[in-house]
């Protein structure tokens, strides 16, 4: 191995073994560890605490990967039959989160004197709430089989939809093709979905057996591979890589995205935390203090944009006052795809990386805490007494310890 | 509109079916007593069993994780269908016998008469262990049973004695 070899594979298993010891330290604490790695990234930056000096180039292949990997994933957890009957039956609460939760994002930019590009960037960042820390907590705190969460699990779909739309309009915006070009990319954008699910649709039966192998290896190499070259594909065409490799995800179903699922998955789990660390790598951390009061203040608001938009969703569907307290705040966190717009619009506006690492750092972490103490603080507000589980029974004998709830 | 809820019978209760995207399926319905309880089919085949709570019915006051073999106990445990796949495999301990569905077809002379009119087990001596009528499963008929057209009768004895039955049923 040559010297810069050698170092490279010294820095790279620092990073990647620091990303274990921070995510060890986030589960313990029942937090996300996204935030974790945006730190480490910006530690491991320029003006860091101990900057990277060859492995940069590597992480940043690593971190596009990463982005398609999160979004091939989002992918292969929908079928083409669910996207269609959500939207059909949840459009307006759909069109509300984006009304509700991007206005604040771009009104922000738009004051702070920024590229209109950079405001609608923005508006990315405080819309989309974090699919994988919702569906985390409500695992976690015993709310699958609630009422108001099909409203919730819709709403996710709708905004993992939409960001079929919204990436390639703002990919085409920030390489500067102007408004009309913007258009256009909407148009391409349009036909690209419409016939991935038409195409899942129709022949997804025969693109399934096409790809489908018993032997994992083989699986693992032809969804992977089929992966990035449509991602290479669709970046050529303007409509951003990431897009493509969501549409791949969803024309995938059944047996192939049950393996795929579960053999990318840790693979995705690597390259995502590449991914934000990168993105913390990227940002100057001494650009993060400044923007603090401003992220905190965009926090609190779209926190309650958020809260409204579940709110509203989980009342459509009969649910009661507890409920859509439950539901509005189990998605106030953002995260993967927040970071994702953000770096995908960083040239624009040099601030637009530090203000959004500082606002996902607060959501990620705030977000699941509301989530948690919502319900009883609502109890508490609703003058309801506090029930929940059954009043524990008499004592139970030496030996026979009660079973703790869920880990 | 009431979410994407579709609403189906399942022997006389009405049962709640409820997609959820990227998880699976939730089934639930309410009990004569009042509770309401349901089943969470996940794609990976784990089930979850919910019993809501009785203050804020839009949220559950139990869930049980149950595996796959967990879930299978469980609703052997609560009887009905697995009844006739457990009969399935008598002919693993007991050789010679045999277990087969045989249609009570609408043409069938005994479609609107009873078990003891067939007189099976006297003239064949093969028995009628259970009848399936729709999704359930009557298990152990009595001689007065009456036979609906569209019946499966679950027969257990020789392959002659079953064919003997079913030659019954067909005329």
């Amino acid at each position: 191995l040559s010297s810069d070899g050698a170092r490279l594979l010294v820095e790279l298993g620092a990073v990647i073994f620091s990303l274990g010891v921070l995510g060890r330290v986030a589960r313990r604490v029942g937090l996300s560890p996204i935030p974790l790695y945006l730190l480490a990234g910006l530690a491991f930056g320029r003006g860091g605490l101990l900057p990277l000096t060859t492995s940069e180039e590597f992480l940043s292949e690593g971190a596009e990967i990463g982005v398609i990997l999160l979004l091939l994933l989002l992918g292969l957890e929908y079928s083409a039959g669910e996207l269609v009957s959500n939207l059909r039956a949840h459009a307006p609460d759909g069109l509300l989160n984006i009304a509700l939760n991007i206005t604040p994002g771009v009104a922000a930019g738009l004051l702070l004197g920024w590229h209109p590009v950079a405001a609608l960037a923005m508006g990315g960042v405080t819309y989309a709430a974090s699919s994988g820390i919702a569906a985390k907590l409500l695992s976690d705190l015993g709310r699958l089989g609630n009422r108001e969460t099909p409203a919730v699990l819709s709403l996710l779909v709708l905004e993992d939809l939409s960001m079929a739309l919204y990436l390639p309009i703002l990919t085409a915006l920030v390489a500067g093709v102007g408004l009309r070009g913007g258009f256009l990319a909407l148009l391409i954008a349009l036909a690209a979905m419409g016939t991935a699910l038409l195409v899942a649709l129709r022949f997804g039966g025969a693109i399934n057996r096409l790809v489908f192998s018993d032997d994992d290896e083989i699986l693992l190499l032809r969804v992977f591979g089929l992966a990035l070259l449509v991602a290479g594909i669709a970046a050529l065409l303007q409509i951003s890589a990431a897009v493509g490799a969501f549409l791949i995800g969803i024309a995938l179903s059944g047996r192939v995205a049950e393996g795929a699922r579960e053999l990318l998955s840790p693979l995705r789990d690597l390259f995502a935390a590449v991914f934000f660390v990168f993105f913390g790598l990227t940002t100057d951390p001494s650009a993060i203090p400044p923007v603090l009061p401003l992220a905190a203040a965009l926090a609190l608001i779209t926190a309650l944009t958020k809260a409204a938009t579940g709110w509203w969703a989980a009342r459509r569907v009969g649910v009661g006052r507890l409920g859509r307290v439950r539901a509005g705040t189990v998605i106030i966190a953002r995260g993967e795809f927040n970071i994702v717009i953000a770096g995908l619009a960083s040239s624009v506006e040099p601030a637009l990386s530090p203000l959004s690492a500082a606002y996902v750092m607060l959501m990620a972490v705030g977000g699941p805490i509301i989530a948690r103490i919502a319900e009883p603080a609502a109890e508490r507000a609703f003058g309801l007494t506090r029930r929940r589980r059954p009043a524990p029974g008499p004592a139970l004998p030496a030996g026979e310890g009660q079973e703790g709830g869920d880990a | 509109m009431k979410g994407r809820a579709a609403r189906e019978e399942h022997a006389g209760v009405e049962v709640e079916e409820v997609k959820l995207p990227g998880v699976g399926v939730r089934h639930d319905f309410q009990t004569l007593s009042g509770r309401r309880v349901g089943v969470i089919s996940h794609r990976s085949g784990r089930h979850d069993l919910l019993i809501y709570d009785t203050h804020d019915p839009d949220s559950c006051s139990e869930i049980v994780h149950l595996a796959t073999d967990e879930a299978d106990t469980l609703a052997e445990l609560l009887g009905a269908p697995r009844i006739v796949e457990r009969l399935a495999s008598i002919p693993d301990h007991f050789a010679g016998l045999v277990v087969e569905q045989l249609p009570v077809t609408p043409g069938s002379p005994y479609a609107g008469r009873t078990l003891g009119d067939t007189q099976a087990r006297t003239r064949t001596g093969a028995s009628v262990v259970a009848v399936l009528r729709g999704d359930r499963t009557l298990a152990s008929p009595a001689p007065d049973f009456k036979f609906e057209p569209g019946d499966y009768l679950v027969v257990v004895g020789t392959p002659e004695g079953i064919e003997a039955v079913a030659r019954i049923l067909e005329r």
